[in-house]
């Protein structure tokens, strides 16, 4: 067990660094933020001086290696645009955006278990084809027009769900949170189906009925435990992409989390607080896959034993 | 010592020939719908704007925000924009620039994903490992938030934004496809042609790809979904297809701000990319049934025997 | 002379009291893409506690989905449309699922070919053998766990106690087989039928199951159904036989007379086969061609296609299972001409 999670965290720590790198050097070639931050009358002097303060003057190995220096120190730099500290920035943004992840994740998944399991149950059954169409549908939908005509409808006719912010009720929530579900609730809906049609024929769940057990037990107690491993590594990729709706729903609605912030500091050219967020944002995701690989352990006995490649 | 049964030649019937793809595609209703309507969609992209001519550029500020109607003949026939220009002409217009964008996208991720995944997947090793390293990288990170800061760096142009949403799925081809060829080398006929001494590319190219092309087929077919939403998110966002060109997801966000007076010009191409997204995925999923021979008989069952079970065991006594 | 087929032999212990398991006229419908054929038609036997009856037969036969119907584990796309099927009395056709479900495990109970897909792999198998006391006994986890330990104790598993621990994967095949076996015997059942529980296995582990299975009829006095496609498994360790073609019983009784005098060609041609009795020298002689497609059975006999004594009249009437002797019943228009033989 120790030895498959410390491959598997050297493994998922690759792609982390390869990742921070790639938008430090990729951020750097957008251009010099001193044409973006400085008027255009400021004199060479004033855009020296600015370079020299931000080390934007530095060859791009040695802004990198500085950068990484800080950020073993857990400085982060600050914003060009507020001077606040980016992590402070970041972390004041990330909340936000975890809160409507996890809620989102939380609902698909458990949904996704009840409706998959229950169409995988009567395979070509009325209810059956009814939920793959409509998962189909919703995976289908792009979020960002999903989400205007949650505006249109219930927003602008009928007036009845607020359309932008975070203050209020639990109605705030309604509409981004069902606009980041679409998509994974119904890409799971497949997934669960899918392998819920297979584990529900496999010899041991006619072994299990063999056995007397009853239809919850042969569901809940033989078939859906195999059947998870692949819609866990599916909700896996989901969580991640989750971060592309996030960035979509909080434009839209105006949430101040982190997927607004990444798109708000690329625009604006604020180096220190994109790399601030993408480091974040990668970090938790190295640990939710890390954590799905525990799961993964914790649920099969031969991912335990075997090492991987 | 043991003397069984079993046919000696191992066979088990004489195989029927399976049934044409056409006639299966009849039997499922919703897959042929869906067909039909991709078809529809390539051919207004292809022969409407020749139709319409330059209906989706001439502007009438007189005719501005106009309603869905029938009184204005052909192009008022789904409304107008602010600038008066004809939405449906707008509408195929942005077919074509979305399908030249989705398309040659999916193709190019899935020349070079199967390329390399079939590669590596049949040499194994070094070279599997480091190939499945890159494709982790790249899936490790969210496609969207990549694109935009690559797009933001290197301009929002067509060439770019097709080569940055291929760049982003090509490991999706490459873990399949190096699953396949992994599974299927170690079988025998891939033995008997290394034995044989055949090099390792025509070995792939007539044993491993035609054996994985329906699965790498499906996986396109449901992957241009996914193009064609990123592409218009990026548009959306501002950052895929700039104006004047238009694609559907650029006419979203145009509308966006007149919500509330003219709700046809966000929703109408929203309906377009659903119509098309939906239509993939269930083609996609008929694809899948469909190429698999141990499912394809599913497709033949007529609808009302499909979802029978066991009536015997229903009887009470 | 006896008009219907019946397995219970003149033995001196014979209980002549009811079968432990009786099929009656037992037909079952599969549909398919091209249509809906009869896998398995009009089959009756009967099988008496402490004895154990083979169903002989080559793959597609219909012996296995026999079996899958009597335990009420038919795949949806198969469906039994006749017959009955009598466990201790009661026709389990007839019963509501749950009732059914009831019997799973204390009356009927099936073990199957591979052990390995058909242990859970994600449970311990401790807690998959405990299991049918959950279920029945409605013991709890800690004492089912008990019983399970006692199973594997019973079945040879070394340690049980550790082992119980353990999941499928980590044990060998023959290990897999025991316990599944004893998954299937926990709550001794008064019939086990077993389909082609050594197939998977090498020589020397089938040995050892079939003496395993043997001695667990013994002990728990359960009648055995063992489903086979392997002659010397059913001269070895049967007492009674059933032999299906292509859906069909073709000839039923006690296996010592019906090896010694096959009533059948199809029964003699299979006995034939087998090395041991073959003329050295000669090439050994086969059943030529192959079983009919299922929907493409002829009307008359079945077997017509590869018969050596086939004729006019066996192109047009199927031949009735009819008796050949005390115990013994052939379904063969000419079974009287293989007497010489």
């Amino acid at each position: 067990m120790t030895t498959f999670l410390r491959k598997r965290i050297v493994s998922s720590a690759i792609p982390l660094v390869v990742v921070v790198l790639g938008v430090f050097i990729l951020a750097r070639l957008t251009g010099n933020p001193v044409d973006l931050y400085l008027p255009l009358s400021a004199t060479a002097e004033q855009r020296a001086a600015f370079s020299a303060e931000h080390g934007f003057d530095q060859p791009i190995l040695v802004q990198l290696w500085d950068y990484l220096g800080q950020v073993v120190q857990l400085d982060f730099g600050e914003s060009l645009r507020t001077g606040q500290p980016a992590a402070e920035m970041v972390l004041e943004a990330f909340p936000a955006t975890l809160q409507l992840a996890a809620v989102t994740m939380l609902i698909a998944i458990v949904g996704a278990v009840l409706i998959g399991s229950l169409a995988a149950y009567r395979p070509n059954s009325l209810a059956d084809r009814t939920s793959s169409f409509l998962s189909m549908t919703a995976a289908s939908i792009p979020d960002f027009w999903f989400a205007i005509m949650g505006v249109l409808v219930f927003g602008v006719s009928l007036g009845i769900l607020p359309t932008s912010g975070v203050t209020g009720g639990p109605e705030v929530w309604v509409l981004p949170i069902a606009t980041l579900l679409i998509r994974p609730f119904g890409v799971l809906v497949q997934v669960v189906r899918g392998s819920m049609v297979a584990a529900l024929s496999a010899p041991y769940v006619k072994v299990a009925r063999g056995k007397g057990a009853s239809e919850k037990r042969v569901v809940f107690g033989h078939a859906l435990r195999n059947a998870t491993m692949p819609v866990l590594t599916v909700a896996g990729d989901l969580t991640i992409g989750l971060v592309n709706g996030a960035v979509v729903v909080e434009t839209i609605f105006g949430w101040p989390g982190i997927g607004k912030l990444m798109i708000d500091s690329i625009l604006q050219r604020d180096f220190a607080v994109l790399q601030a967020a993408v480091l974040l944002t990668a970090v938790t995701i190295f640990l939710l896959n890390i954590l799905i690989d525990v799961c993964y352990a914790l649920l099969d006995a031969r991912v335990r034993q075997a090492v991987p490649a | 010592m043991t003397a069984t049964l079993e046919r000696p030649d191992g066979t088990v019937a004489a195989p029927k020939r399976p049934p044409r793809w056409w006639l299966l595609l009849g039997k499922d209703k919703m897959a042929a719908v869906a067909a039909v309507v991709l078809g529809l969609v390539l051919l207004t992209a292809l022969a409407g704007p020749l139709l319409l001519g330059d209906a989706a550029t001439r502007q009438d500020l007189d005719a501005s925000l106009r309603p869905p109607s029938f009184d204005h003949g052909i192009t008022g026939l789904l409304g107008t924009d602010i600038l008066g220009r004809s939405v449906l002409a707008r509408l195929v217009e942005a077919a074509g620039t979305t399908l030249s964008v989705a398309m040659p996208a999916v193709l190019f991720s899935l020349v070079v994903g199967s390329a390399i995944g079939m590669w590596a997947g049949y040499h194994g090793g070094r070279r599997e490992n480091i190939a499945m390293r890159v494709a982790d990288v790249i899936l490790s990170f969210p496609s969207l938030l990549l694109a935009v800061v690559v797009l933001y760096v290197f301009t929002p142009s067509v060439a770019n934004i097709v080569f940055i949403l291929a760049l982003a799925r090509i490991p999706i081809y490459l873990r399949t496809a190096r699953a396949e060829a992994a599974e299927l080398k170690s079988r025998l006929f891939v033995d008997a042609a290394r034995t044989f001494g055949t090099a390792s590319w025509p070995t792939i190219y007539r044993h491993i790809l035609p054996i994985a092309m329906p699965t790498l087929l499906t996986v396109a077919t449901l992957d241009f979904c996914f193009v064609m939403l990123s592409e218009s998110s990026l548009s959306f966002l501002g950052i895929g297809i700039q104006p004047p060109d238009v694609s559907w997801g650029l006419m979203v966000a145009q509308g966006r701000q007149f919500l509330q007076t003219a709700w046809w010009i966000a929703v109408l191409p929203g309906v377009a990319i659903v119509l098309t997204t939906v239509s993939a995925t269930i083609l996609a999923a008929w694809v899948r049934l469909a190429t698999d021979p141990a499912q394809r008989w599913r497709l033949t069952l007529p609808t009302s025997k499909r979802g029978k079970r066991r009536v015997t065991t229903e009887v009470t006594a | 002379m006896n008009p219907l087929p019946s397995t219970a032999t003149a033995e001196p212990d014979a209980r002549t009291a009811e079968p432990a398991l009786a099929v009656e006229h037992l037909s079952v419908d599969v549909h398919t893409a091209s249509g809906t054929v009869r896998a398995v038609h009009d089959v009756s036997f009967s099988v008496h506690k402490g004895r154990t009856l083979a169903l002989l037969g080559e793959s597609g036969c219909g012996k296995s989905m026999t079996a899958l119907s009597i335990v009420g584990l038919l795949e949806p796309v198969a469906e039994v449309v006749g017959g009955s099927v009598k466990a201790g009395g009661t026709d389990v056709l007839t019963l509501s699922r749950r009732a059914r479900r009831k019997l799973a495990g204390p009356v009927l109970s099936i073990v199957f070919q591979d052990a390995l897909a058909a242990l859970n792999p994600v449970q311990p198998v401790g807690r998959q053998l405990g299991e049918p006391f959950r279920i029945h006994h409605g013991l709890s986890r800690r004492e089912a766990r008990e019983k399970a330990i006692e199973l594997m104790r019973i079945v040879g598993i070394p340690e049980p106690r550790a082992r119980a621990r353990s999941y499928p994967h980590q044990f060998s095949g023959g290990m897999r087989q025991r316990l599944l076996i004893a998954m299937a015997v926990a709550l001794a059942p008064d019939v086990l039928l077993a389909d082609e529980p050594t197939t998977a296995l090498d020589v020397t582990v089938q040995a050892q199951i079939m003496r395993l299975l043997r001695d667990l009829r013994a002990e728990r006095d359960m009648a055995v159904v063992l489903i086979t496609h392997d002659l010397a498994v059913v001269a070895e360790h049967a007492d009674d036989v059933v032999i299906m073609y292509a859906g069909n019983v073709v000839e039923t009784g006690p296996v010592r007379e019906v090896f010694a005098k096959p009533r059948h060609p199809y029964t003699k041609g299979l006995l034939d086969s087998v090395p041991e009795r073959a003329e050295k020298g000669k090439p050994l002689p086969a059943v030529g061609g192959s079983p009919p497609e299922l929907s493409a059975v002829p009307p008359g006999c079945v077997f017509q296609a590869r018969c050596p004594l086939a004729r006019e009249r066996c192109a047009d009437e199927r031949p009735r299972l009819t008796a050949t002797g005390p115990a013994r019943a052939a379904a063969c228009h000419f079974s009287e001409e293989l007497t010489s033989v």
